[in-house]
């Protein structure tokens, strides 16, 4: 079944014309993603590489039948793009780009939340289900079909453990990247929950970094309703408080929000977690082999 | 982007809070022109990105010239050390302002409160001392209550705080317009904390905003460009201001090993693996997505400037970088700057084998190549020495 996107998903670009878009949304295409449509206002009736191009997204619903969103519009405009994609009747909006002010996000996430639309990122690679679909920036290189649902803040990290579990001969489900923004649209929670429904996943690998208190919260929920097993991974243990690395969400102040006090939680609440992203790979193998 | 306390009761008066007049002073000169012309008695205080600035001595009263000349004196220089030992920040600059008789001090803040996605006001009528303090010691004492994230905040709901707070009834219309105007700075300046700490109300019975902590947020800069144009006003390190200019993202550590890594995520897990190896990282240096050669020799250029460094990690997965882009950096960056120090390199990812091809081709004396991310934090760790 995998989650999120599959064989099923209908992609419409917004941006497909822009440079990163066309780059992204064909590559998307290429792994067998089915791009029905393209948008970019007043480029309708144009097409790329014979997709054709709409002037908003809810003509590609209606005509194309898109039933999920890319958004890789620049920041400044974004968060009106994903409020257009909320409103035009497609059911998931992926959100790839970066640097959304949090102000904008908060609207737009309570408007995704109000209407039933899932929304991924912003700031974030997208979702890939591999054999089926990718829709984002992941290379889908790295990952192969498997039994194990990835959900992480983190891109590249989540690259690096997807390798090391291709490496050791297992494959993924689906795998997420929810983004390291202050506001994202689903959180761990979400996609746990999606994991937990999902016949093709086996056990999840979850991917923390500091900042917020998503982890903390996911450590309780894993508890009460999650039966399959959960190994984490938690990146920046030697950051130093009150600075900020990167993500505009990791940053620490004071106590709360460290590395140390995400891996506490977690192991509190039986969730093994690896120490480096390559012993997180390895704990995962061995559970899914005890399974 | 922390705003320093004078930039962020600049904002407030602009959108008509309540704030003490005041002026900017970078001497001990100025400082006295600048307390003549406001009338004493006047506070002469430390302009630093830090709390606990009474406790270190950086806010003194003066109540005639010579004292605001002997006081700006004293805290221009200062070392300034947190209350939980961050720092020390140098004092470059002051802010003067009148000095205010005060009758009672409260604390009120607004944040954005990530889990529950909206923003938070929080007030109680201790005032002056940290919120945790004020948290810990009476809890009832602080009134948290989130913003509707359409509506804002309504005349109603900010009269409820004020009462649940037991603020002074004589002050309570005061201190609700205070917390209706902090959310609509919030919004409007794209502030993601303000916390006025202590607010007063003083012998005339007038509620004033006595300072200001405010951070905004560096996504929203494009629609505030008379926020972008601040001085640069933290006591930044060499390295982070030289990084800034080059558009990189980097932050300065206190160790001797410099790392490079493409994606926050990964970077910082490269600083956790070093440390584990037992090794002390110098900085964390996030290269970006689509790492180009020209952004590693900025990136190279940056590490090497901190005499520290006794040697470098390059850790590199490519999903959008390509590693032979990033191979072809590391080799004319290594020309051009001359670069002896010891250079470990993981690459994979995105055509790894090229870059590992390009490395090879250039038999770089002082380049390792580990093929895990253990490996090369263990081998990094072993040629930087202590």
């Amino acid at each position: 079944m995998s989650i999120i996107i599959d064989n099923d998903t209908k992609l419409v670009v917004s941006g497909l014309t822009g440079r990163e878009g066309s780059f992204h949304g064909l590559r998307n295409k290429a792994y067998g993603t089915q791009l029905v449509a393209g948008v970019t206002p007043g480029k309708g009736g144009q097409d790329v590489e014979g997709t054709p191009i709409y002037d908003t997204i809810a003509e590609s619903v209606q005509e194309a039948g898109a039933n999920t969103s890319m958004i890789f519009v620049p920041a400044k405009f974004a968060a009106a793009a994903i409020n257009e994609a909320i409103d035009s009747g497609v059911d998931t909006v992926i959100a790839i780009t970066e640097g959304i002010p949090v102000m904008d996000m908060m609207p737009t996430y309570w408007k995704a939340r109000e209407k039933g639309v899932r929304l991924i990122g912003p700031n974030c690679p997208g979702v890939l289900s591999p054999g089926k679909a990718n829709v984002g920036i992941i290379p889908a290189q790295f990952f192969d079909q498997g039994r194990i649902g990835v959900v992480s803040k983190s891109g590249t990290l989540t690259y690096q453990i997807g390798n090391e579990l291709k490496q050791a001969g297992e494959g993924n489900s689906t795998i997420v990247g929810i983004g390291g923004d202050p506001i994202v649209g689903s959180d761990f929670i979400d996609i746990l929950t999606l994991f937990e429904a999902d016949d093709e996943t086996d056990m999840i690998v979850m991917v923390g970094e500091i900042g917020g208190d998503a982890e903390e919260r996911a450590a309780e929920f894993i508890a009460a309703e999650i039966s399959k097993p959960v190994v984490a991974y938690i990146a920046g243990f030697t950051a130093p408080p009150g600075k900020q690395m990167g993500h505009a969400g990791a940053i620490i102040s004071g106590s709360s929000g460290t590395a140390k006090a995400k891996q506490e939680a977690l192991e509190a609440k039986g969730v093994r977690v690896g120490e480096s992203p390559t012993e997180a790979a390895q704990i995962a193998v061995e559970t899914l082999r005890s399974l | 982007m922390d705003l320093l306390e004078y930039q962020g009761k600049e904002l407030f008066a602009r959108h008509g809070l309540p704030v003490p007049q005041g002026s900017h002073a970078a001497t001990a000169e100025d400082a006295v022109t600048a307390s003549d012309n406001l009338g004493y008695p006047v506070a002469v205080k430390a302009q630093v990105l830090i709390g606990g600035r009474g406790k270190a001595g950086g806010i003194k009263i003066a109540k005639d010239s010579a004292e605001a000349h002997e006081y700006a004196g004293e805290i221009i220089g200062m070392d300034i050390v947190g209350p939980h030992g961050e720092g020390p920040f140098k004092v470059h600059e002051l802010w003067v302002e009148v000095g205010s008789d005060i009758e009672s001090e409260f604390y009120a803040s607004v944040i954005l409160d990530r889990s529950a996605k909206k923003l938070m006001v929080m007030l109680s009528r201790m005032g002056g001392m940290d919120v945790e303090a004020i948290a810990a010691s009476d809890p009832e004492a602080l009134v948290k209550q989130h913003v509707d994230p359409i509506e804002g905040l309504s005349a109603v709901e900010a009269e409820q705080i004020v009462a649940q707070a037991k603020i002074p009834e004589e002050v309570a219309g005061q201190v609700a317009q205070v917390l209706i105007k902090l959310v609509e700075v919030a919004q409007a300046e794209d502030a993601t904390l303000i916390e006025v700490n202590p607010l007063i109300v003083n012998a005339d019975g007038e509620v004033v905003l006595l300072d200001a902590k405010v951070t905004i947020d560096g996504n929203a800069l494009f629609r505030h460009p008379e926020l972008g144009e601040l001085p640069e006003s933290a006591d930044q390190d060499p390295q982070e201001r030289m990084a800034k200019e080059k558009g990189l993202t980097y932050v300065s550590l206190d160790g001797n090993i410099g790392i490079l890594g493409n994606g926050a995520g990964l970077c910082m897990s490269t600083l956790d693996v070093v440390a584990q190896a037992g090794g002390r990282p110098a900085n964390f240096l996030d290269a970006g997505g689509g790492s180009k050669a020209e952004a590693i020799i900025d990136a190279l250029e940056v590490i090497t400037s901190n005499p520290e460094v006794s040697a470098i990690l390059f850790n590199i997965f490519g999903g959008i970088t390509r590693c032979d882009e990033v191979a072809r950096g590391i080799i004319e960056a290594t020309n051009k700057i001359g670069l002896e120090l010891p250079l470990v390199v993981r690459l994979d990812g995105t055509n790894s084998e090229e870059g590992l091809a390009l490395l090879a081709e250039a038999g770089l004396d002082n380049l390792h190549h580990e093929a895990t991310m253990l490996g090369a934090a263990k081998k990094v760790v072993e040629l930087a020495g202590n």
